[in-house]
């Protein structure tokens, strides 16, 4: 059963052929705005120096041993001070199911069917509103001032096109021409011409955020894959079989072939023991909730690899959960909600026990919100403004821009009014976070007001 | 003093012979060097020829027996080494694999890596093959032979722009390379002017173009090439390719060369100014024939007293395939020994593999999978009887790869492993099932050991 919109399928489709293919669009629609990155050579390659398989974009004819060298040179620099991770919530996530106005007649008018009930899951900011009742853990990182609501988040005259509103939110701009990401182009400005980690997708394709002009970036699937078994070996066994690893390479020799073959079986095995948290749950020091969607595990490995000094300076992935709730929004976004609120607050908990979260912010957002009066099939269609969040341990935790209520709070079409732009947001990440001016980096930066972010 | 012109035997007599005891450990590093390791129990019969013997055996081997089954892809259905993909590089390993002239099929190898031409460039695996049969018919004959036959083979002319090169718009990538790489090297007593007369001495090769089957009809066509005067070397002429190539090989500089980087691919340490003088003169008094020069190689004292060497992925691959004598049955050869950073027919550009970082923590792993695929269908079951004790488990492991000879470090490294896992076996259940899996991690272990990765 589909319980999305046609555009949203074919959106998706669309967007993998292009981020696969790393070149030109089938057939796409007259008036969709080509996906930033658009084009970019795309090239396989193994990042020796961090065992990783790596998809690297937009390193044009530059060899891997060059990249490779960059990766390390950046490892052994300590890796980024700040870390943004961009966590997409796919489809337009609707926002007055996330954080709803549960006292508002108005809201049991416009949605006879999908009202929820008093779910107790109070946001401490406004008395109107309350958690959706799969969203606990959103409550939990609010109630420690960990997380900051965007409670309706936007543009003006948005597009209600999933295609064009994610390129303006990706690009940084309301102009579908553009075709470098607002984080790409913020890496054009201050990333190194080696260092494709700079700029991850954690997706396996093309993240358009990060899409660059000029330095590479990369695209990582999951977990990375350095793990050693041997046929016929398991448990304890296999346990010692790989300490014997390093006990093979440990020795130092006279003989120069010999002494090199014995320091890379040496490092071999320490990189398979840095490595072994983003393999499976040992060395994590928080539980994730258990799923067979790969979002937590991404998100588990991303802390992992962040210990252990991976170059990684911003990193973009999609969250858990299909947004785009035409029909059966009850349980679609409950499920949605549920995996992806509790990751990202395992999450939190895993920076924090490893001493990263004041390194860390988080930004999740999504292509619009969703029509205020529900549709006859348990759904809603596409509406405008829409809920973002911003995570970690070093946000004010308050609301930027307030809620506007359904009582003049919607625009014609009866979609959500936005209280703060976008943009506003990205400028403000820019330099209060990443601390590089936005005007270069935002078109029209200045005329986005800034909204604190840090306490 | 130069000893060019002096007949060969007085040129032989001053190069240093192994005159130390020649056994099976002797006998096993030659069959590495000069070939892809020793089948089971060849290394104990070579040693018994005799060095002047077994060198012999191999610069003067018999007629080609191929031992064993022919070549299959995971179906079982015969490889297609001119269509399908890494299935010519199936088709070497198994000629590899199942020689009776090793020898000359390193040679093949050595030339390959010398004339390093990759398929990304040519495009086509027939054309590949076809200079692949090449150089094994030169693999040990005459030098200038290899070189005018190579200067003329389609796929050399594919991938060094021999066809672009014509009388009005000479090219001089081949011309340039065949000075630098194959002949005399980087900088050694030529001029860019000597570049740009050797390119218009080159011209006149020539192909057509067939949509359907690609580039054909390589052919030397006189009304392309430039009759001109050149002046090449000091030297004025109406040059052709030929003359380019024979100038080249009577350069003062190219004996030095020559002598130099063939012992490179024997021997890790360059030979003394008076051996390798002497190497000079054998090779120009046999009328730059390879094989005595390789002979004398193989019988240098610092073969077998000397330092080691790293195998080069295809040879770790097929000498564990020869141990095992197990033949091609699967495609997972081609994709393991790229990994391991080294797949037939796509050198990384012309100046060949790089022999001094054969190994990384990426291709060790490589390597490590590549034992593990080896020794996966002879993996022992836990209902297989082995005995509780290590070094009876150790000593069946080592007999299971024919008896390699290991440094002490990496025999107590193996022993401790062994002994470490028989005392986890606390129960009787375990005391019986761990001792096969002990087996199989040696087997792994032995195969990846910093000893098994040199010779």
């Amino acid at each position: 059963m589909r319980d999305c919109c046609n555009e949203f399928s074919r959106s998706a489709l669309l967007r993998k052929a292009v981020a696969e293919a790393g070149s030109g669009l089938p057939g796409i629609e007259p008036g969709m705005p080509l996906p930033a990155g658009t084009g970019l050579d795309r090239r396989s390659f193994l990042a020796r120096s961090v065992g990783l398989a790596l998809a690297v974009y937009g390193a044009g004819a530059l060899a891997p041993r060059v990249l490779d060298e960059g990766i390390a040179q950046a490892l052994a620099a300590g890796g980024p001070d700040t870390v943004l991770v961009s966590i997409f919530l796919d489809g337009g996530a609707d926002s007055l199911s996330l954080l709803f106005p549960h006292g508002d007649p108005e809201y049991r008018r416009l949605r006879p069917r999908l009202a929820l009930p008093d779910s107790g899951l109070v946001f401490s900011e406004d008395p109107r509103l309350r958690w959706h009742p799969a969203a606990a853990s959103f409550q939990t990182l609010h109630s420690e001032g960990k997380l900051s609501v965007l409670p309706a988040v936007g543009y003006t005259n948005a597009d209600q096109s999933h295609f064009t509103s994610r390129h303006y939110w990706e690009v940084g701009a309301t102009d579908p021409r553009l075709r470098t990401g607002w984080l790409g182009r913020y890496l054009d400005r201050v990333g190194t011409p080696d260092n494709p980690l700079q700029g991850v997708s954690l997706d396996g394709d093309l993240s358009p955020s990060l899409a660059t002009a000029k330095v590479p970036i990369a695209a990582l699937s999951g977990a990375a894959d350095y793990s050693f078994s041997a046929p016929g070996v398991w448990g304890p066994v296999e346990s010692r079989m790989l300490d014997a690893i390093g006990a093979l390479g440990a020795p130092r020799s006279s003989d120069p072939a010999l002494g090199t073959a014995r320091a890379v079986t040496y490092q071999s095995h320490r990189l398979r023991q840095q490595l072994e948290p983003f393999d499976s749950d040992f060395g994590s020091p928080v539980a994730y909730p258990q799923s067979e969607d790969g979002f937590p595990n991404q998100l588990r490995g991303l802390a992992a690899m962040l210990a252990a000094g991976l170059p990684m300076h911003c990193i973009a992935l999609s969250a858990y959960g299909m947004y785009d709730t035409h029909s059966d929004q009850p349980d679609r976004l409950a499920e949605g909600l549920k995996l992806t609120s509790d990751t990202l607050l395992a999450f939190q908990r895993d920076l924090e026990a490893r001493g990263l979260a004041n390194r860390v912010l988080t930004l999740v957002w999504s292509e619009f919100g969703r029509r205020a009066e529900e549709n006859g099939s348990d759904g809603t269609d596409h509406g405008a403004a829409g809920i973002g969040f911003l995570m970690g341990s070093r946000v004010r935790g308050t609301m930027i821009g307030e809620f506007p209520g359904l009582n003049g709070g919607l625009d014609e079409d009866g979609n959500l009014k936005a209280t703060v732009d976008y943009r506003s947001v990205y400028c403000s990440v820019l330099e209060q976070w990443l601390g590089t001016d936005a005007g270069p980096i935002v078109p029209g930066a200045s005329s986005f007001a800034r909204v604190p972010l840090l306490r | 003093m130069d000893t060019a012109g002096l007949p060969s035997l007085s040129s032989a007599r001053k190069i240093p012979v192994f005159r130390g005891r020649f056994g099976p450990a002797e006998a096993e590093r030659l069959l590495w060097r000069a070939g892809f390791g020793p089948r089971p129990g060849e290394a104990k019969k070579l040693a018994k020829k005799g060095l002047q013997g077994a060198v012999n055996s191999l610069t003067h081997p018999k007629r080609e027996r191929l031992v064993g089954h022919a070549p299959v892809d995971d179906d079982r259905h015969a490889i297609a080494p001119l269509d399908a993909w890494g299935h010519d590089h199936l088709w070497w390993l198994d000629r590899m694999v199942r020689t009776s002239r090793p020898l000359v099929e390193r040679m093949a190898l050595v030339w390959h890596d010398w004339f390093a031409t990759s398929n990304e460039g040519v495009g086509s695996q027939k054309l590949m093959l076809r200079q692949n049969r090449l150089l094994r018919r030169h693999a040990l004959g005459s030098f200038e032979q290899l070189l005018l036959s190579v200067t003329r083979d389609p796929a050399m002319l594919l991938w060094l722009s021999g066809t672009d090169n014509e009388k009005g718009a000479p090219n001089e990538n081949y011309g340039r390379e065949m000075m630098e790489l194959f002949t005399l090297g980087a900088g050694r007593g030529y001029t860019e002017r000597d570049v740009r007369e050797q390119a218009r001495a080159l011209t006149g090769f020539r192909n057509d173009w067939d949509d359907d089957v690609g580039p054909v009809n390589f052919r030397y066509d006189p009304s392309r090439h430039d009759p001109g005067l050149k002046r090449i070397f000091g030297r004025r002429g109406r040059f052709g390719w030929q003359d380019a190539c024979r100038l080249s090989i009577r350069h003062p500089s190219h004996r030095s060369f020559f002598v130099s980087k063939l012992w490179s691919y024997f021997i890790p340490t360059p030979p003394s100014a008076a051996t390798r003088r002497a190497l000079e003169g054998l090779y120009t008094s046999n009328n730059y024939s390879v094989r005595p020069v390789v002979e004398a190689i193989l019988k240098h004292p610092r073969l077998y007293t000397g330092p080691r060497m790293v195998k080069p992925p295809v040879v770790y691959l097929a000498g564990m395939l020869r141990a095992t004598r197990r033949g091609i049955d699967t495609e997972a050869w081609t994709w393991l020994a790229n990994q391991a950073g080294q797949q037939l027919f796509y050198p990384p550009n012309v100046s060949g593999w790089d022999d001094e970082r054969w190994l990384d923590t990426a291709s060790f792993l490589a390597r490590w999978d590549i034992a593990g695929r080896v020794l996966r269908p002879v993996a022992q079951k836990t209902s297989d009887k082995a005995p509780l004790d290590a070094g009876k488990l150790l000593a069946r492991a080592l007999d299971f790869w024919g008896g390699p000879i290991l440094t002490s470090a990496t025999h107590r490294a193996l022993k401790s492993f062994a002994a470490q896992a028989i005392a986890d076996a606390d129960r009787n259940w375990k005391k019986a099932q761990y001792p096969p899996l002990i087996e199989n991690a040696l087997r792994q272990l032995i195969a990846v050991s910093p000893d098994w990765q040199t010779s």
